[in-house]
């Protein structure tokens, strides 16, 4: 039921447009279908299943606006769920932020973003692939805990004014933490795919079995700036706030023109235009990408268009709400909802060679705003943190607590690497000279 | 009720949007508010539909059987300025069964809530259970648990949220940032959750009981911004979620607590009073502007319950949760530094005045329930007693690890459609049982700062480094209040921490502080927790300064 076709889908929304007499209607149909296995002490812990498709209709009478939902589709239900949507709407005050519905619009194909490899996944396709990861610990005599979590959706939306959309979507993500027996070493590694067919668990849990050996009595170093490589794991999880999520997250164009945002200017307006990082940063979104596709529209029905955020370091657009766009005067661009950071050719490998003294850190944990004036987050390094010195790992460190800005860090790039996909996101390792690290950790 | 006299707003409100969800709150389906007064299904048909799941899993093969039939009823109105943005009424509605099958366990969920739907979720968890066991090494060993027939449980609530219409939910909320507004804050956003758990559970031990509970949290941000020199600050509400009914809504003068003389500091104990803490929240906020930056160094901590009780979470909560403690929670939330091991040589994870108590009883917190997701009766039970690591929080697959027969009953699941898993309880600081009011305890601090509010925090995955921020500062001198400080932020490691705590006030400044969402587990599940304290002094602290220049 949960991955309805083009037909079936349109065939439904149709339907409960034709139910609907107000002003104006948008339905919009979201299904999932999908599962998890999680795994701790090298057995599985627990396990899960998601099979669902839901209606969500919004009916409009002038600037007044009601939704309602249901998950089942025979005619009363769907006859029913449209009137209730127009009786919210008749009691709701009008909305000074009403925009119209949107008209039809072009989206851009992007067939990657469906795998039939994905969608196919069976209860015991987890088990094998969890197994697998599990028998390398065991052999390794290390203790692995690890999360496999797979799902297949389709999103169609339709409204009074003719838009019309329909996307299937899959996803699987892997993320293992390998620990050694004493508790002194500890590794991590995460992949994500649209297409199951590329992952590979024991490939994820070597690496992070790797690192938990290597991570095995590290010494201290005292807190300071270094020239860290921030793994992309360390730049965007797709568990947690990150450095580079945080400052994607901050384009907001009305947060910029309200004046609290690290985007507003003093006296009013906002930085876009500015340059505010290093020439070689470049961000964009382009949710056709092979690697990392995703929705052509957004939940509003926006196309979502590649575009270029930071070029060379300035700040080229601002993502907002159509209602800001139009009081504003600027271009009516909707939140991205995955990017990609343009990165050299070198690998990780290549940069820690090209490194005289600095930090590998693998991930960044708890990261948490301590000022939205400058960004500054502050967070610590976790699951395989390592000295490098004339370009070789030296010796494991503990791990640090850091107080950071992305601003500031973005304006101390060294080097970029080759970006590999994060969190549905295409993220490349950095080289970052002066990167803070306020206190150490004794955490393992 | 009439819906228009239920739903409907006043003239105050303009630009509602009825809006199907809020990411992070609830999962339910957006319903018509006057849905969210319907009663619960009868018990009677719940016990019906839960042994048609008993049954079919018994049959299956599985050992040990739970179900949850579950009504989860959310409502979020949200506001700023002179607007209401939006107003979310949710309903998720459905069924969970839990087995254990071959010595595992599996879990299946179904929104088909009938006999065969029952069934056919309980034939697919033991099948689960069944393919997981194939690579299981260790089989589930359930402390014993009695049967209690069938009971019910309801939160000691005096008005059901849900019941008060909507316009005065939103009345509220717009006057309070009109006052905002009026004195001066540039921006102002102001919310109401509100929760019911319409939960009922029957297990293959003979129990089928029936629980209500509700939570409701008002809360807001007030902005102040300095356009020429382009400086902003926020100042989040003190109120604390709690487990209590729209009655948190009406202030009461009895549950007003003031901070120490001079620091215009008034914390909130069983009841709330919206409009006079934001009034003083933009008075707080535009002083925020211009207070004098901190100077880093060491100083001694004065800490208001509605601040510590995210300290407490953080460095006391987290790390004596038992799952954490074994390492079933390392590829996300982490382990712990509180081992076993560590437990066992007896090293003060505090001085003598920390008295740390878990419990699930307190009347008003979030954790409060009659009995936990597996049918455990709550209690209370020690933490740390003077200092020493006493015990952990543990369900009833883990008992059996510390050599203990039962569980101590904080085993929870956000919904009927995620499997429930070891939550933190309330987690609480015993207040002094000497007489010491908040100016006696700050009179004895030379250089200090106290601090109210929660703000910024983060500490590591086995919780021994923690940096917390909060919402407004002030610096002590020679045992007096001496103006408001900013960018002030403490780091510190768990041990030192809670080792030069000097002491609290006594129970008449003992309130909750509460989170609504704290997160946990893979698939991310949110818990409501509450954490009990006085304020509390905390000697030669590492303070820095979180200013930064971009």
């Amino acid at each position: 039921m949960a991955i309805l076709s083009q037909d079936e889908a349109q065939a439904i929304l149709k339907k409960v447009l034709s139910f609907s007499k107000a002003d104006e209607c948008e339905a919009t149909l979201n299904g999932e279908t999908g599962g998890n296995v999680r795994s701790a002490r090298n057995s599985i812990s627990t396990s899960g299943a998601v099979d669902n498709v839901n209606l969500t209709v919004e009916s409009r009478f002038g600037k007044r606006s009601g939704v309602a939902t249901c998950n089942e589709f025979d005619d009363a239900t769907l006859r029913r769920c449209v009137q209730r949507a127009e009786e919210i709407a008749r009691l709701a005050p009008e909305s000074p932020e009403y925009m119209p519905l949107l008209g039809p619009q072009q989206y851009a194909a992007a067939p990657q973003s469906f795998a039939k490899s994905t969608a196919g996944i069976t209860p015991d396709y987890r088990a094998q692939q969890v197994g697998a990861s599990m028998k390398i610990c065991d052999e390794k005599k290390l203790s692995s805990a690890a999360f496999l979590n797979d799902e297949a959706g389709f999103v169609a939306k339709r409204n009074s004014k003719g838009l019309e959309a329909y996307q299937q979507l899959t996803n699987l993500e892997f993320s293992i933490t390998v620990r050694t027996p004493d508790g002194t070493g500890s590794g991590y590694a995460t992949a994500d795919f649209n297409d199951s067919s590329k992952f590979d668990a024991a490939a994820l849990t070597r690496i992070a079995a790797d690192k938990a050996a290597m991570s095995r009595n590290a010494k201290a170093l005292e807190p300071g700036k270094y020239t860290v490589i921030l793994e992309p794991a360390a730049l965007v999880a797709n568990t947690d706030a990150s450095l580079l999520q945080a400052l994607m997250s901050a384009l907001d164009a009305r947060n910029a023109d309200e004046g609290r945002s690290f985007l507003s200017k003093k006296g009013g307006g906002n930085k876009k235009g500015e340059k505010l990082f290093d020439e070689r940063v470049t961000i964009y979104s382009d949710p056709t990408m092979v690697d990392v596709a995703s929705l052509t529209f957004s939940g509003d029905g926006r196309p979502q268009k590649k575009t270029t955020w930071i070029e060379k370091g300035v700040v080229k657009n601002l993502y907002t709400s159509r209602f800001w766009a139009q009081k504003a005067g600027i271009p009516d661009l909707p939140r991205p909802s995955g990017w990609v950071m343009e990165g050299g050719t070198q690998s990780l490998q290549d940069m820690i060679k090209g490194t005289a003294k600095g930090i590998l850190v693998t991930r960044l944990w708890y990261i948490r705003p301590v000022d939205p004036q400058t960004l500054l987050y502050t967070g610590l390094t976790r699951d395989g943190t390592f000295y490098i010195e004339n370009g070789k790992i030296k010796h494991p460190v503990k791990n640090f607590r850091f107080n950071e800005s992305p601003i500031i860090m973005l304006n101390n790039l060294e080097a970029i690497g080759k970006p590999v996909r994060v969190g549905g996101n295409l993220v490349p390792p950095l080289k970052i000279r002066d990167f803070t690290f306020t206190s150490l950790s004794d955490a393992v | 009720m009439k819906r228009r006299d239920f739903v409907g707003l006043t003239g105050l409100a303009t630009g509602a949007l009825f809006v199907p969800s809020i990411p992070g709150f609830g999962e339910g389906l957006a319903v018509d508010p006057l849905r969210l007064l319907d009663a619960a299904d009868d018990p009677a048909l719940k016990k019906r539909l839960a042994d048609a799941a008993l049954n079919a899993a018994k049959a299956a093969g599985a050992t040990y059987t739970d179900v949850r039939i579950g009504r989860y009823l959310n409502q979020g109105v949200f506001t700023r300025e002179k607007q209401v943005q939006n107003i979310v009424s949710s309903e998720s509605y459905g069924a969970g069964v839990r087995v254990i099958a071959n010595g595992t366990w599996g879990f299946a969920a179904t929104n088909i809530v009938t006999e065969a739907g029952m069934a056919k979720a309980a034939q697919l968890a033991v099948q689960i259970a069944k393919a997981n066991s194939v690579v299981q090494k260790e089989k589930v060993q359930l402390a014993p648990q009695q049967g209690f027939g069938e009971v019910s449980w309801k939160a000691p609530i005096q008005q059901n949220a849900f019941m008060v219409p909507i316009k005065d939910k939103v009345d509220l909320l717009l006057n309070a940032n009109a006052k905002a507004l009026e004195n001066g804050a540039s921006f102002v956003n102001s919310v109401l959750f509100q929760v019911n758990e319409q939960k009922y559970f029957a297990s293959t031990d003979g129990s089928y009981i029936d629980q209500d509970i509700h939570r409701i949290w008002p809360t807001f941000g007030v902005t102040a911004i300095d356009r020429a020199s382009g400086k902003f600050r926020s100042r989040q509400a003190l109120s604390a979620p709690m487990g209590l009914g729209y009655e948190y809504l009406t202030p009461k003068a009895a549950d007003k607590i003031a901070g120490p003389a001079g620091s215009d500091v008034v914390g909130y104990r069983n009841s709330y009073d919206m409009l006079e803490d934001i009034v003083r929240a933009t008075k707080q906020v535009k002083e925020k502007l211009t207070a004098k930056s901190v100077v880093p160094g060491k100083y001694d901590l004065v800490l208001d319950p509605h601040h510590l009780g995210l300290t407490i979470h953080e460095s006391v909560g987290h790390p004596l949760e038992l799952d954490r403690v074994l390492g079933y929670e390392a590829n996300y939330a982490g382990t712990s530094f509180a081992t076993l091991d560590w437990k066992a040589k007896g090293a003060p994870y505090g001085s003598r005045q920390v008295n740390i108590v878990a419990d699930k009883l307190q009347p008003g917190s979030l954790g409060a329930v009659g009995y936990d997701d597996e049918g455990v009766k709550t209690k209370e039970w020690d933490l740390i007693k003077e200092g020493k690591l006493v015990d952990y929080q543990k369900i009833r697959d883990q008992a059996h690890i510390v050599g203990q027969k039962e569980s101590d009953g904080c085993c929870y699941s956000q919904s009927w459609q995620d499997v429930q898993f070891q939550r933190m309880p309330n987690v609480s600081l015993r207040p002094s049982a000497t007489k010491m009011s908040v100016d006696d305890l700050v009179k004895g601090v030379e250089k200090g700062i106290y601090i109210a509010g929660n703000g910024s925090f983060s500490i590591d995955q086995q919780r021994y480094n923690s940096q917390f921020g909060g919402q407004v500062f002030y610096a002590i001198e020679k045992g007096k209040i001496a103006g408001m400080l900013e960018d002030v932020a403490y780091q510190t490691n768990t041990l030192e921490f809670w080792n030069s705590c000097a002491g609290s006030c006594d129970a008449s400044d003992y309130r909750f502080a509460g989170f609504f969402n704290d997160g946990k587990g893979q698939p991310s599940q949110s818990s409501a927790v509450s954490h009990g304290s006085a304020t509390t002094r905390f000697n030669g602290v590492n303070v820095i300064n979180t200013a930064r220049k971009i």
